[in-house]
């Protein structure tokens, strides 16, 4: 199958080893992927700010960009959500339409769709916290929320559990958000910074090296948290654990 | 069964520190520790501190929840005590809510009985009307705040009444109702302890359901010791309390009137029905021969049976507890008693017209949202600046005043808890993204951010000036969060570390690495 | 044009117009527990309530005499106990104010939330199970339904003025989330199993 490699604009800049953990993983199942070199941005920053308008030329290029794939996958639970979920500053052709419903998430898109059962070159002998973010948890619906009374499950941990040497720590809140949230995390910046601390701690308490994510935004935001008070934690996103980073 | 994921906290906290080391006045039933009722939670202690007061109102201008935000995160202990408190009583719903294995389609039902009610909303108030009628209710209808006031007014002067004691009623709160009866002349006593102490510090209830949560025993001790004479020195919940309840007795055995709110209404009998935790709303509408009660038009459920729905979930949600201390339905006056309903829309069905906001009018007040919420939790409800606080405030505080409360649904980070516990399912998270939308389009929000995201916009959308732009990481750490979070480094650095520049973006390794293909 | 004609066609100018058909409502009642009562005392205990298990003596009023034995005020409004303040003489609820005990019947019981319900026909004047300091509430074990579904096809709630299910005694937990009984209302609520006498 072709899949087009979809790096959103943060990761690009600021965590370019999670694009090319996620191009490695995805070849290392015999896939042809492709990375579009016009892509930009998926158009979240501004739908997020309630400026919808301004999302509609760049949603264009997302969509020029992203035709003709059988699958668009990128490693950012958020920006997926956006594309699958509120990406409607354009108007819905066919092709707007396909495109937004073959837009994958990496980790549904391993765990439904390649329904991987095995990473036999990763190992990470190491106690981490998961995180799973909002945006996959409670939109993506990468695993089952607290607040619901249904049967549990979690396509993260179902992947990483066959990471050898993995060892999770559970903190006291599971899935409390960390404070990211887009524009929350500058128009609410103490309120936002208090929950990543909040978090952090949470994490280091329960006894965790490494907070895992599938989404780098939260993590970026928790990495500067952790490091503005002084906690001793490492992050790492879920693409570079499953593609076999050793710390 | 319960897997590794779910087994977290247990006993965990995240402030170790609140927790009291004994429980000395913990109550007991056949070994268990008690923990019913209006917010009761696990034994926590806090430091004395002084308290953070709520947003600054400044007429119709943008209320600034942020600022008022970060004077509550600046009161440790009223944020770990506050956040604490609330994140148990969230706790206690989860744990209720697996006792009842059809808790989803409780939410189910209650979701689709309101919206059947508020899509034949005429139809089902004409009913209530009616049956109330016939069982000697008088009904009145009020348009706004100002038509309530001057009803329930006329109703006590009719009477030649002068002193009122209610039970709590966000209506009433959303009416001014204090204000203008002191204005009168008349004088209203709170008779919930929370909202007691709110009315005695003259201060907004800060949550709908727990209206002191955010003040400290030291705080009520204060408060206590300058109204109603108690020592200062003692700050002793249950010596408060008692004091409280010793002061108040008198005054609600004096009041001329009686008033409460209303939770639910019954169209096919004209019931209306009343859920407190302290019996005060039973002693409002059952000591004084007059009886008066407020109620939002919304409040309407077609039939008895309906009404099973919302009282299972009620009280799970908002305080896990089964069910609130006292369940009452009121059909009628008492024998030489006389009973008034008054039907208040003030905004509501207008409401009803929005096509993306009219569901907010399912809301059950139960403050399962304002507990699950990360940012209500920490902020303080006093922050809002507006008589709803927390996720249900962000999208029904606009459509009172969207110039007012333009900022309010920007205060959440999206996370959607909200919308999971909520016990009628009202999508909270995806409305208050919907309100952003909405404020832009009235050209509520600031023009220096709409020229931000114009720009940004429009740089996004152009594949070469963007490279351009971002070119090397380093520069783009100084560009991009501009248009990624909108507002740049300052405000991201200034509480917590800016990522680390790598050596190359993901597109120049791909050049550089995989430039051949394409 | 009237307030009420104003609201209503506000409100019918802004209908959603979207089809909402009534949902059908279950009674959830597919697993009752094995016993009622044992239900009824557990949820009962659960929310801050008594339980009077019966003595072995058969002497089942007995505990009830044993609470009341050194009161003042003791407010009746069962055959099974005689007070010391007749009920059909108050006029005024203020009369009322310095009871200790008010011992009344429930109507019924809902074992799913340990709640009685109690009615103008059982209190003759409803003031007494709030102004009261202690409520003690006489239940025919047979009178216990099992959950709220069932509780709210009762007749009393389409033929009483007024009826309250009362869960416990009067509870707040304010300040600081510490658990207080008798806020403003009955500072407890204890239940004694007793059938009805006919
Ligand atoms: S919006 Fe839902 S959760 Fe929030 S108070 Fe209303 S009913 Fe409760």
């Amino acid at each position: 199958m072709r899949i087009g490699l979809f790096v959103p604009c943060y990761i690009d800049a600021f965590f370019p080893q999670v694009g090319i953990a996620t191009l490695e993983l995805l070849e290392r199942f015999g896939h042809e992927v492709v990375y579009p070199r016009d892509q930009t941005c998926c158009g979240q920053p501004m739908a997020n700010s309630g400026f919808n308008a301004e999302c509609a030329a760049t949603e264009a290029l997302f969509v020029r960009n992203f035709s003709g794939f059988d699958y668009v996958v990128g490693p950012s639970g958020s920006c997926v959500h956006h594309v699958r979920d509120n990406f409607d500053a354009i108007e819905q052709s066919d092709e707007v339409k396909q495109v937004r419903a073959r837009t994958y998430e990496l980790v549904e898109f391993l765990h439904d769709i390649l329904k991987v059962d095995a990473f036999p070159w990763a190992r990470f002998p190491h106690r981490v916290g998961l995180h799973n973010s909002c945006g996959t948890l409670r939109r993506l619906k990468h695993a089952k929320p607290s607040e619901l009374n249904e049967p549990f499950f979690s396509k993260p941990m179902d992947l990483l559990s066959k990471v050898d040497g993995i060892e999770f720590v559970m903190p006291a809140r599971p899935d409390e958000c960390c404070g990211f949230g887009g524009t929350f995390s500058v128009f609410e910046e103490v309120v936002s910074t208090k929950m990543g601390y909040d978090k952090v701690s949470d994490h280091a308490r329960a006894g965790a090296e490494y907070i895992v994510s599938a989404d780098s935004s939260c993590l970026m935001h928790q990495q500067g948290c952790a490091e503005r008070i002084g906690v001793p934690l490492k992050f790492i996103h879920i693409a570079e654990i499953l593609n076999g980073a050793s710390a | 069964m319960t897997s590794p994921a779910e087994q977290s906290s247990g006993s965990a906290v995240l402030h170790p520190e609140m927790v009291a080391a004994e429980d000395t006045h913990a109550i007991y039933r056949d070994g268990h520790r008690l923990d019913h009722a209006e917010g009761a939670s696990k034994p926590f202690r806090s430091q004395p501190e002084p308290q953070p007061r709520g947003a600054k109102v400044h007429g119709n201008r943008p209320i600034n929840q942020a600022e008022a935000a970060a004077r509550f995160i600046a009161a440790p202990e009223h944020e770990k005590m506050h956040d604490e408190r609330l994140w148990d009583l969230r706790q206690k719903r989860d744990r209720e809510m697996h006792h009842i294995p059809e808790w989803e389609q409780l939410r189910s039902l209650a979701s689709a009985i309101k919206e059947h009610t508020l899509t034949h909303l005429d139809e089902y108030l004409d009913q209530f009307e009616a049956n109330a009628r016939a069982n000697g209710i008088h009904v009145h209808w009020a348009r706004d705040a100002a038509e309530h006031n001057r009803i329930v007014h006329g109703i006590l002067s009719d009477h030649g009444a002068k002193s009122l004691i209610k039970s709590k009623s966000m209506l009433t709160e959303e009416c001014g109702f204090r204000h203008y009866m002191a204005s009168v002349g008349i004088e209203v006593t709170e008779t919930d302890l929370g909202e007691r102490i709110q009315q005695l510090d003259k201060e907004d209830p800060s949550h709908i359901v727990v209206p002191a949560v955010h003040k400290l025993r030291t705080d009520v001790a204060k408060v206590f010791a300058d109204t109603i004479g108690t020592d200062p020195d003692n700050n002793d919940v249950h010596y408060l309390a008692e004091a409280q309840r010793e002061a108040t007795r008198p005054l609600i055995l004096a009041a001329d009137a009686g008033m409460t709110g209303g939770n639910f209404v019954v169209a096919e009998t004209g019931t209306f029905v009343v859920c407190t935790n302290e019996g005060n709303a039973d002693l409002s509408a059952n000591v004084p021969k007059l009886h008066i009660a407020s109620i939002g038009i919304e409040k309407i459920i077609p039939r008895l049976e309906h009404l099973a729905v919302f009282v299972r979930l009620l009280s799970r949600s908002a305080l896990g507890s089964p069910m609130t201390q006292y369940t009452s339905h009121f059909r009628g006056p008492r024998a030489g008693g006389e009973m008034h309903v008054v039907l208040v829309d003030n905004g509501r069905s207008e409401r009803l017209g929005l096509e993306e906001f009219w569901t907010s009018l399912k809301c059950i007040r139960c403050g399962a949202c304002m507990n699950t919420c990360p940012a209500y939790r920490r902020s303080g409800g006093l922050s809002y600046g507006a008589t709803y606080s927390g996720p249900i405030g962000l999208i029904i505080d606009p459509t009172f005043n969207a110039r007012k409360y333009s900022n309010l649904p920007f205060a959440s980070s999206l996370n959607g808890s909200c919308s999971n516990v909520c016990p009628v399912r009202i999508n909270i998270h995806e409305q208050i993204y919907a309100w952003r939308r909405e404020l832009v389009k009235r050209h509520d929000v600031p023009l220096v951010k709409k020229a931000a995201m114009k720009a940004a916009g429009e740089l996004l959308s152009r594949p070469v000036a963007y490279r351009a732009a971002i070119a090397a990481a380093d520069v783009a750490l100084a560009h991009l969060p501009r248009f990624v979070i909108y507002n740049g480094l300052n405000a991201w650095g200034k509480h917590r570390e800016v990522p680390h520049p790598p050596k190359h973006t993901f597109h120049s390794w791909y050049q550089a690495n995989r430039g051949g293909k394409q | 044009m009237t307030s009420r004609d104003d609201i209503l066609a506000s409100i019918r100018a802004n209908l959603p117009r979207v089809d909402r058909p009534l949902p059908h409502v279950p009674l959830f009642d597919e697993s009752p527990p094995p016993s009622l009562l044992s239900a009824f005392k557990k949820s009962l205990e659960r929310m801050g309530g008594i339980f009077l298990d019966p003595p072995d003596t058969g002497d089942v009023l007995a505990p009830v005499r044993a609470k009341i034995a050194s009161a003042k005020v003791v407010c009746s409004t069962v055959p099974e106990i005689a007070g010391n303040r007749d009920i059909a003489r108050v006029d005024a609820t203020q009369d009322l104010a310095d009871v200790d005990f008010a011992i009344v019947r429930a109507t019924f019981a809902v074992a799913e939330t340990g709640s009685v319900l109690l009615s103008d026909t059982d209190l003759h004047v409803n003031a007494v199970a709030y102004l009261a300091q202690h409520l003690i509430v006489l239940l025919d074990p047979a009178d216990i339904v099992v959950n709220l579904h069932h509780a709210y096809r009762r007749p009393e709630f389409r033929d009483r003025h007024y009826a309250s299910f009362h869960t416990g005694p009067s509870a707040t937990a304010d300040i600081e989330g510490v658990l207080i009984h008798g806020a403003q209302g009955v500072r407890s609520l204890s239940v004694l199993p007793s059938p009805r006498t006919l």
